[in-house]
């Protein structure tokens, strides 16, 4: 069982929760991302996620470690899916399960927000009048020192 | 042999994913991004927002390289 995945079919949400579920976690949160239709005024159509699968993979799993070093009793399963998707389909889903429900919210956003960070997943915009690949989504685009933070957050 | 991979807009507008480089003694990545602006012109103006990572690994602005290593420009990411 991958508890770090990159996938090009649609995510099985409770697959991935049921791989995190566990007698000492009373709390399971869910994050589901999916695709957004209008985005300030402007009519998707479709998306079209790329990833550099292997480190991608490897990048998810750091995330997790983080999170196991803020939060030892903390199980986390992300799936990513690549390729082309609908209005509606579900890009992400996060499942971090945890003894408490504070601790399952808190490090679900953490999760995301380093998602957006380090993790090599582009997205392609296809709107009726163009497209474009869409990244900088945190407006980081300048690395002053050629990558982003890698020692995690503090929270 | 390096090999370089490109990804997105870069992957795109260079009509490759992956390219190689022949290798030389004492390369770095500082030279890749030369050696990749001056064959792909069109991908001048996204090198310097690219980060590197150098067989999988975010690299250091400048990297010594290893024959055989996959350098990767990765523009900024936006998964989620």
């Amino acid at each position: 069982m991958k508890l770090f995945e990159i996938i090009e079919e649609a995510i099985p949400v409770e697959q991935v929760m049921n791989k995190v579920v566990h007698p000492n976690c009373g709390a399971v949160n869910l994050f589901v991302g999916t695709v957004r239709e209008l985005t300030k005024g402007k009519r998707t159509l479709y998306l079209e996620y790329a990833a550099y699968k292997e480190m991608a993979e490897s990048q998810l799993t750091r995330i997790g470690q983080e999170i196991k070093e803020k939060c030892p009793d903390a199980r986390i399963a992300i799936t990513h899916r690549i390729g082309r998707l609908a209005i509606s389909d579900i890009a992400v889903v996060i499942a971090v399960a945890t003894p408490h429900r504070a601790d399952s919210y808190e490090y679900s956003r953490y999760a995301i927000e380093r998602i957006k960070e380090i993790v090599p997943i582009w997205k392609k915009e296809h709107w009726e009048d163009g497209e474009a690949w869409i990244g900088d989504q945190k407006e980081t685009r300048a690395y002053p020192t050629g990558k982003p933070d890698m020692g995690g957050h503090e929270s | 042999m390096i090999m370089i991979k490109l990804f997105a807009a870069m992957a795109e507008e260079a009509g490759e994913e992956t390219i190689e480089l022949p290798w030389m003694e004492g390369m770095s990545t500082a030279d890749v991004k030369k050696w990749l602006g001056e064959r792909y012109p069109m991908l001048a103006p996204h090198i310097p927002a690219a980060m590197v990572a150098v067989n999988q690994e975010f690299a250091n602005v400048e990297e010594t390289l290893r024959d055989g290593d996959e350098v990767a420009f990765l523009p900024p990411v936006s998964g989620g």
